[in-house]
């Protein structure tokens, strides 16, 4: 592609069929306390 | 849903619904200004966006543009249609509860002006929570955490280490316990410093899997607020010490963390303050707080905040580049391996995955309801929860907030804390909008910095 750079491989849709699992922590555990930040929370899930 | 923005000189464009995001050059930027959803691809760049881009760019240009957003779009990365309301409505989470805010100290030897505890009482009183109400709770975790192998306790406060042996009982008791039932707990405490000594540091080195210690940034800026009982500043005796237990965890697993309000709204200079003392993992969020406190954030300061967010993530591309980058917490996103969808439409989890426990045993759905009567959902000794309660907190998703329907960034904040939601608008389901537009610049420098970091 000339005019555009894709930076990942947008697998959100398929996350949805394989995710759920729980296995993640809850986003409260790390640094935030008074706001909800799930984006930079790692997958536990290895087949994600 | 696209969302197209300016960042770090780049223009970003994010695919919401799959999770692309995309650097464009000036004519796809312009272009996608003049494509509306949904978008059908045909074989030639039809005439209405010829007509719409002006004499600006070539024929040549536009034709070769305009047949690459057709090719995202066949490759699912743009225009991606919204595939993710089936899961909301069928939402069946069958929740366990995973993780525990264990209030261990309902008291502080600090009197921080902002203190959403009520400087430590939770309006309820100083009190400190038993070895034995914490071994309940611990109880109570392995008895509603199903097959899930990781639990997660937070020692929490007020302030833990005014409680510590207590810390040290509970946490023996759930290492016991849990290779019984086949559990790994991983340990988190949040400290203002205060007390922090050697046999501390050791003590928390060993066992937690990560300390959050609460500092707001410069001298002047942390003793505004952050004083003690006697009404001295606090930042002289906890530098030196979390500098040491930093180190002492190699710089990693703590988060230094900060809140900013009304009196340092510039605050990028406390978080590169914090940066400047040796610290790589940093934090500093914006306080939430009624209208009617001095201190509080309002409407009217939004723009001087998201142009502070602006300078702080220049500067912290910068010093990532000449090599003494250090991580922000709110600028931290993962492109590749983030959580799946369901885990973004779903949230933090209070009040069903992640609840907080009161010292007299009380179970509220997360640490910021702790003292709300009206959200008190059982106690550990009786074990019970109120499942009312509970499935308010689990059916809420993005899907069930009206606000979050046109928003680029509900993926990455999950429709917010219910919390502030609640505290705000008295309604779980309904954000509170402040907080909704910090989280979206934020979003916006996150995803701009892990762009300049791929693409060098």
């Amino acid at each position: 592609m000339k005019h555009v750079t894709t930076l990942n491989s947008a697998n959100l849709k398929s996350s949805a069929v394989h995710g759920g699992c729980g296995e993640c922590q809850t986003s409260c555990q790390s640094a935030c306390k008074t706001s909800c930040t799930v984006a930079n929370q790692k997958c536990e899930n290895a087949q994600n | 849903m696209i969302h197209k923005f300016k960042q770090l000189g780049m223009n970003i464009v994010m695919d919401v619904y799959s999770g692309a995001v995309h650097i464009a050059d000036d004519v796809m930027y312009d272009m996608l200004d003049c494509i509306f959803e949904p978008f059908t691809p045909e074989s030639e760049c039809p005439e209405y966006v010829k007509q719409a881009m002006g004499d600006k760019y070539s024929d040549e240009e536009i034709d070769e543009c305009y047949a690459e957003i057709c090719s995202l779009y066949r490759a699912g990365q743009l225009f991606s249609e919204d595939t993710y309301e089936q899961f909301a409505k069928n939402w069946n989470k069958g929740s366990i509860v995973k993780a525990l805010c264990l209030h261990i100290a309902h008291d502080c030897n600090l009197r921080c002006k902002y203190c959403f505890a009520d400087t430590g009482e939770f309006h309820g009183g100083r009190s400190l929570m038993s070895a034995e109400t914490g071994k309940k709770a611990i109880d109570f975790v392995i008895a509603n955490s199903g097959n899930r192998r990781n639990i997660e306790i937070d020692y929490f406060g007020g302030e833990p280490t005014m409680n510590f042996e207590a810390v040290k009982e509970i946490t023996d008791y759930a290492r016991e316990q849990g290779e019984k039932h086949g559990k790994n707990f991983r340990f988190t405490i949040t400290t203002n410093g205060i007390l922090l000594n050697d046999d501390i540091m050791k003590y928390i080195n060993e066992n937690m899997s990560n300390v959050v210690l609460s500092i707001d940034g410069t001298k002047e800026t942390n003793d505004r607020v952050r004083r003690r009982v006697d009404g001295s500043g606090s930042y002289d005796a906890i530098v030196p010490k979390f500098q040491k237990l930093a180190e002492s965890r190699n710089q990693n697993n703590y988060y230094v963390r900060g809140t900013f309000t009304a009196y340092n709204l510039d605050f990028a200079k406390d978080v590169l303050h914090l940066a400047d003392l040796g610290f790589k993992q940093t934090s500093v969020e914006p306080v939430v707080a009624p209208y009617d406190e001095d201190y509080a954030l309002k409407p009217e300061h939004v723009d001087k905040i998201c142009a502070e967010y602006d300078k702080l993530c220049e500067e912290y591309v910068k010093r990532y580049d000449e090599g003494r980058g250090f991580n922000f917490f709110h600028f931290m996103v993962d492109l590749d391996q983030g959580p799946c969808a369901i885990k973004r439409l779903s949230g933090c989890g209070a009040g069903h995955e992640y609840l907080a426990v009161a010292p007299s045993g009380d179970i509220y759905p997360c640490h910021q309801f702790v003292g709300n009567e009206d959200y008190k959902m059982g106690n550990v000794y009786d074990g019970t929860l109120n499942e009312g309660i509970r499935s308010e907190f689990e059916r809420s998703n993005v899907y069930t907030k009206e606000k979050c329907k046109d928003c680029f960034a509900k993926f990455y904040c999950s429709g917010g804390c219910s919390a502030n939601a609640y505290n705000f608008n008295g309604d779980i389901n309904k954000p509170y909008e402040l907080g909704c537009e910090f989280q979206k610049k934020r979003l916006e420098c996150a995803i701009a910095i892990e762009a300049h970091k791929k693409l060098g």
